[in-house]
């Protein structure tokens, strides 16, 4: 007979579903995780670029995504497994006013969350990135604690990690109810059987909305999506993130980022201008024609890089673009970690510890004010927004 | 870079070159020179990078950055990336890229660097393309489609990623089985390709692109095409996939040395390019690719050591097998390849005996000295881009062996029916004739009985020995007899000819049959000294057929029977390329003696190996060279979703995404007794082939043409 009783349940194996059940599995809990895929990661984990940075306008994110950085950089340290970590920093380059202001801007926010950046000239910044299109550069922002992972090699640690410490994971079983009685969680429903116990995270990502509904909550988690691609390996020839926050001349990108991995390989993303609203993952014709003229207008030697694979992941998006981490008032024993905002990889570890914390000792690791910033029962409309999506 | 033992004499001579050749003709071309790693080369206009590389003694492209592993040829054919060099510093598939005068080729030695080249270019509009149907593939499939929607007039769009149509046909020196009425049969692949290409031409309604890839297709119904430095996007309303098949990997100690490639590599390199680029070869696989290009190997003056089959039976035509083994190549069935070793490039393999479930049998072993070893397991369909647009609900269809893997003849007909179907999917009222499908299954029925010949001993001067004894669809001697006497035992292609009736002695029968099954025997040829003539095919240099030279004979099968005399040779009334060849032997041999040995076999050292078939360090990725011992661990893991061993052990993460590694790890699962029902593919994402970012932004450098 296999188990049906639980300490926690967590719902979806993807960026913050992990290190939740990997923090509540270290510390003795034992704990299920359900997932509709195959294995985990498998969502929108793979999807990530893997860029892992605590430089934001948030409060929340800063701290949380801080904690996540001194995961990712002492893990292999911690445990001998290989995440793919490069210290490199991400360095946001401008050539105009307007966005020299808002980065200047935020940069008291960030000092003050303990965030180590600072604003470099042209000098700089063309030193950090070889190549770089210097005509108009102003400078730019670099903030060198930040660093890449491989979100591939995260989720696959992460699982064989919990796994071997006892923590059970049910693939291809999509949860269909969750069994609430008089205000209270007692488990879940999936088509192979009923799973019991008091704790239920909800860390479904782009369906964290509809996990929410079998409880009779409404989440204000929309995802819309965006592509990306990775090249062929190539001798190292820059290491921080680059972050190009101009619209593009084109009318159809906002903002857009890349940086080299571990192997060398160029991982490249644009955020949309209009949102493309949805959970289609199809590959448009339109990404590489839009996103090939960017890059070479910032750097013009990535014309001669090779292509290898593009994909299309979803953000999955709360009004306000701050994630939400909390308990549920209303149905005891509900937990959420859900409107990652397509940051899920990067506050992932931050997420897990804090959650985790959350739920046995009912208080966050990062300050309680902080933590009340990402309430779900927060105003998601009172003006506030990420400056850095 | 180093070299195995005799190529750097043969480098020095221009050796790897084809001078001479019974079948292909070796015309004067236009000499440029270029440099590979500072040294200066030749290589003749129009070929590709790895072709010239190739005819100037070098097979090592590069070394991988992951354990500094050298790296040779595989596919030949843009599926893989193992030929990958750098062009003028930027790295290329060496056997897509035509050779330019001047240009500085080097090496692939780890991860390339991206060259600071930091002019911005100017980006130009993206072309759109407007076509009914786009052809992926100008292939015997995608021509004939081509050809029926041609006919009707219908707007449609040719592709192919070479320089040159007829697909797989450019490749086949052979004469082909089939019909003569239907798909070209008694004529060779190469002269097919010839005439389809000529027909394409006629129809206004049909354009053409050749070097031009089809590299993904998209949610929005478009497709991508890539022509040297340019992108366009086609917004067809059908596609076919007529893109043909891939040669199939096996995972063996040493598979992934330099030296170890495809059979259709090897059919590239000497059929369509003129480079002979081994001494001595072996081969793994005894279904028709392997033994067709064991027969292309001997016609160009090369040794085949032997063939392993794992079966107890070669799967391919017998008539195909029997030419190897009259020739005297050494036929090795119930056997597998165990080992191939060598310091840079291939020096010796190691085969051994297999029991009833496959395994090899220890004290069975034996090795041979060979430079090259052609891998003929199998082909599978190149459907990726299929799949692509299934999923995204494009109207598409597929021919060819990117349908289902036969015979080109069996392609030409899936061509013509499907360009019909799609005409029809436009709108044209045409019919697709009944016989046209079952003419199609015929053609790609596999060879069904094998009869014993029946060689009757008649009282006449001249007549035809026939020894065409297994059921393949094929009839040209039947057409070929100006006095009808031969024909098929019943209605179907199937039937094996039977000879009733007169013979004149034309030998046209002889000159036709694609399986050099038929001859002729004058019984009485020297009625005192009692011997009979013989009249036979032969398809190989010349050279050797003095007039009154004494050739040991061989049966059928290649067994030997005597000696006999070569009294002549001449070249036969209908193939220009064949000779008849015309021997004296002893008339109580004459029944028996169907050729004469060529070759003189060897029987190889024995020497005691691991008689494992795939130790743990065998590679099974190539592209980030992932042993099949990392692969087994995570099955022990418990991993059975193949997207998961790309984040832990990166298969399938490399340039050919998954193209040749996917089916060795299924193996890899049914070897460990997991239940392929609990194992998830991986994904398969555009594109099929690496481009470079400029291409996309418009900037690239080449001209093409639409």
């Amino acid at each position: 007979m296999s188990r049906t009783n639980y300490d926690a349940i967590v719902i979806g194996a993807g960026s913050a579903g992990l290190a939740i059940a990997y923090y509540l599995t270290l510390e003795g809990l034992q704990v299920l995780v359900l997932d509709s895929e195959a294995s985990p990661g498998q969502g929108q984990n793979k999807a990530a670029i893997g860029g892992v940075r605590a430089t934001h306008s948030d409060g929340a994110k800063i701290t949380l995504c801080l904690q996540s950085l001194e995961f990712y950089s002492t893990f292999e340290e911690k445990t001998g497994i290989d995440l793919g970590w490069v210290p490199g920093g991400y360095s946001f380059p401008v050539y105009r006013e307007e966005e020299e202001k808002i980065l200047k801007g935020i940069l008291p926010t960030q000092k003050k969350n303990g965030l180590v950046i600072d604003w470099y000239g042209p000098e700089r910044i063309k030193e950090l990135i070889p190549g770089i299109n210097e005509n108009g550069l102003r400078g730019g922002t670099f903030s060198p604690g930040d660093g890449q992972v491989s979100p591939l090699k995260y989720a696959a640690a992460l699982w064989k990690e919990s796994k071997d410490r006892g923590c059970e994971y049910h693939f291809k079983e999509p949860v269909t109810r969750l069994v609430v009685k008089q205000g209270r969680i007692h488990g879940v429903k999936t088509g192979k059987g009923v799973y019991h116990s008091d704790i239920v995270v909800n860390a479904a990502g782009s369906y964290a909305k509809e996990i929410g509904a079998m409880a009779g909550i409404e989440i204000p988690v929309v995802p819309d999506c965006h592509e990306a691609g990775i090249s062929a390996p190539m001798e190292r020839f820059f290491d921080p993130l680059v972050v190009d926050i101009r619209p593009g001349p084109e009318g159809k990108t906002k903002n857009f980022y890349f940086g080299q991995n571990d192997r060398g390989q160029v991982i490249f993303c644009y955020t949309p201008l209009v949102p493309i609203l949805g959970t289609n993952r199809e590959n448009t014709s339109e990404f590489m024609t839009v996103i090939a003229r960017r890059m070479i207008d910032l750097i013009p030697r990535l014309k001669n890089m090779l292509i290898r694979r593009v994909w299309r992941g979803l953000y999955p998006m709360t009004p306000d673009g701050i994630i939400i981490l909390d308990r549920v008032r209303e149905v005891k024993g509900f937990y959420l970690a859900v409107g990652m905002c397509g940051q899920g990889f990067m506050l992932g570890p931050g997420v897990g510890l804090n959650m985790a914390n959350f739920i046995l000792r009912g208080k966050p690791v990062i300050p309680q004010e902080i933590w009340n910033s990402i309430s779900f029962y927060r105003d998601y409309y009172a003006g506030r927004k990420e400056a850095l999506k | 870079m180093s070299r195995a033992k005799g190529e750097s004499k043969q480098a020095q001579s221009g050796g790897f070159r084809v001078l001479s050749h019974p079948i292909l003709a070796v015309v004067e071309r236009p000499e440029i020179s270029f440099t590979f790693n500072g040294n200066p080369m030749k290589a003749y206009e129009g070929e590709v990078v790895t072709t010239a590389l190739f005819a100037g003694g070098v097979q090592v492209f590069g070394h991988h950055p992951r354990d500094g592993s050298p790296q040779g040829i595989f596919c030949a054919n843009g599926q893989c990336s193992q030929c990958t060099v750098l062009v003028d510093g930027l790295p290329v598939k060496g056997c897509m890229v035509p050779v330019r005068a001047g240009m500085k080729i080097g090496s692939c030695e780890g991860s390339p660097a991206l060259p600071a080249d930091d002019d911005l270019p100017a980006f130009r509009e993206i072309p759109a393309i407007e076509t009914d149907v786009l052809i992926i593939g100008g292939g015997p499939a995608g021509i004939n489609a081509a050809i029926e929607l041609g006919l009707l007039g219908a707007k449609t769009l040719v592709v192919d990623d070479k320089n040159e149509f007829g697909g797989k046909l450019t490749l086949q020196t052979h004469t082909f089985f089939g019909s003569r009425d239907d798909c070209y049969a008694g004529t060779r692949g190469i002269e097919i390709a010839r005439i389809l290409t000529h027909q394409l031409e006629r129809f206004p309604s049909v354009s053409v692109m050749l070097g031009t890839t089809a590299v993904g297709a998209f949610c929005d119904k478009q497709v991508g095409l890539q022509q040297g430095g340019n992108y366009f996007q086609v917004k067809p309303r059908a596609v076919l996939v007529a893109c043909g098949a891939r040669e199939k990997n096996l995972a063996f100690q040493g598979c992934d040395l330099p030296g170890v490639y495809g059979a259709g590599a090897f059919q590239t390199l000497l059929n369509r390019d003129l480079v002979r680029p081994t001494e001595r070869l072996f081969i793994v696989g005894g279904g028709n690719v392997g033994l067709i290009t064991g027969y292309h190997a001997i016609q160009a003056g090369i040794k085949v050591v032997g063939l392993v089959e794992a079966l107890p039976r070669c799967g391919g035509y017998k008539v195909h097998l029997d030419k190897l083994r009259r020739l005297g190549v050494p036929i090795h069935t119930s056997h597998t390849i165990l080992r191939a070793e060598g310091a840079e490039k291939l020096e010796r393999i190691t085969i051994a005996g297999v029991d009833g479930n496959f395994k090899p049998v220890a004290g069975t072993e034996r090795s041979y000295r060979v430079d090259t070893l052609l891998i003929a397991v199998g082909l599978s369909p190149v459907n990726e881009l299929y799949e692509k647009l299934v999923e995204y609900g494009i109207e598409c269809y597929k021919a060819g062996d990117a349908e289902e893997i036969a015979e080109a003849s069996a392609a030409i007909f899936s061509g013509k029916i499907t360009g019909r179907k799609i005409a029809r999917s436009l709108g044209y009222e045409i019919d697709i004739p009944d016989e046209w499908n079952s003419t199609a299954a015929i053609l790609r029925s596999k060879p069904g009985r094998t009869a014993q010949p029946d060689l009757p001993r008649l009282e006449r001067r001249v007549y035809p020995l026939i020894r065409c004894v297994q059921e393949i669809p094929c009839n040209p001697c039947a057409d070929s007899c100006p006095r009808n006497s031969i024909a098929l035992r019943g209605d179907s292609i199937m039937n094996n000819p039977v000879f009733d009736g007169d013979c004149i002695g034309c030998a046209n029968c002889v000159a036709v049959c694609p399986g050099l099954a038929i001859g002729l025997i004058m019984p009485e040829y020297d009625a005192e000294s009692k011997t009979s003539l013989l009249v036979l095919p032969y398809e190989l240099d010349t050279k050797d057929l003095a007039a009154g030279r004494r050739v040991e004979t061989v049966d059928m099968e290649g067994n030997a029977v005597g000696v006999g005399t070569i009294v002549a040779f001449r070249t036969s009334n209908i193939d220009a390329k064949r000779k008849i060849v015309s021997i004296e032997v002893p008339a109580d041999e004459a029944y028996s003696v169907a050729g004469f040995a060529v070759l003189v076999p060897e029987a190889g050292e024995s020497g005691a190996v691991a008689a494992e078939p795939v130790p743990d360090d065998t590679i099974i990725c190539r592209c980030e060279r992932i042993t099949a011992g990392e692969v087994r661990g995570e099955i022990r893991a418990g991993v059975r979703d193949m997207n998961i061993l790309k984040a832990t052990i990166r298969t399938g993460m490399g340039a050919c995404g998954g193209k040749t590694c996917t089916e060795l790890i299924l193996r890899l699962y049914r070897e460990m007794d997991v239940d392929l029902s609990e194992v998830t593919l991986p994904t398969n994402r555009p594109f099929t082939a690496e481009v470079p970012l400029g291409v996309f932004a418009g900037a690239g450098s080449e001209g093409g043409e639409a």
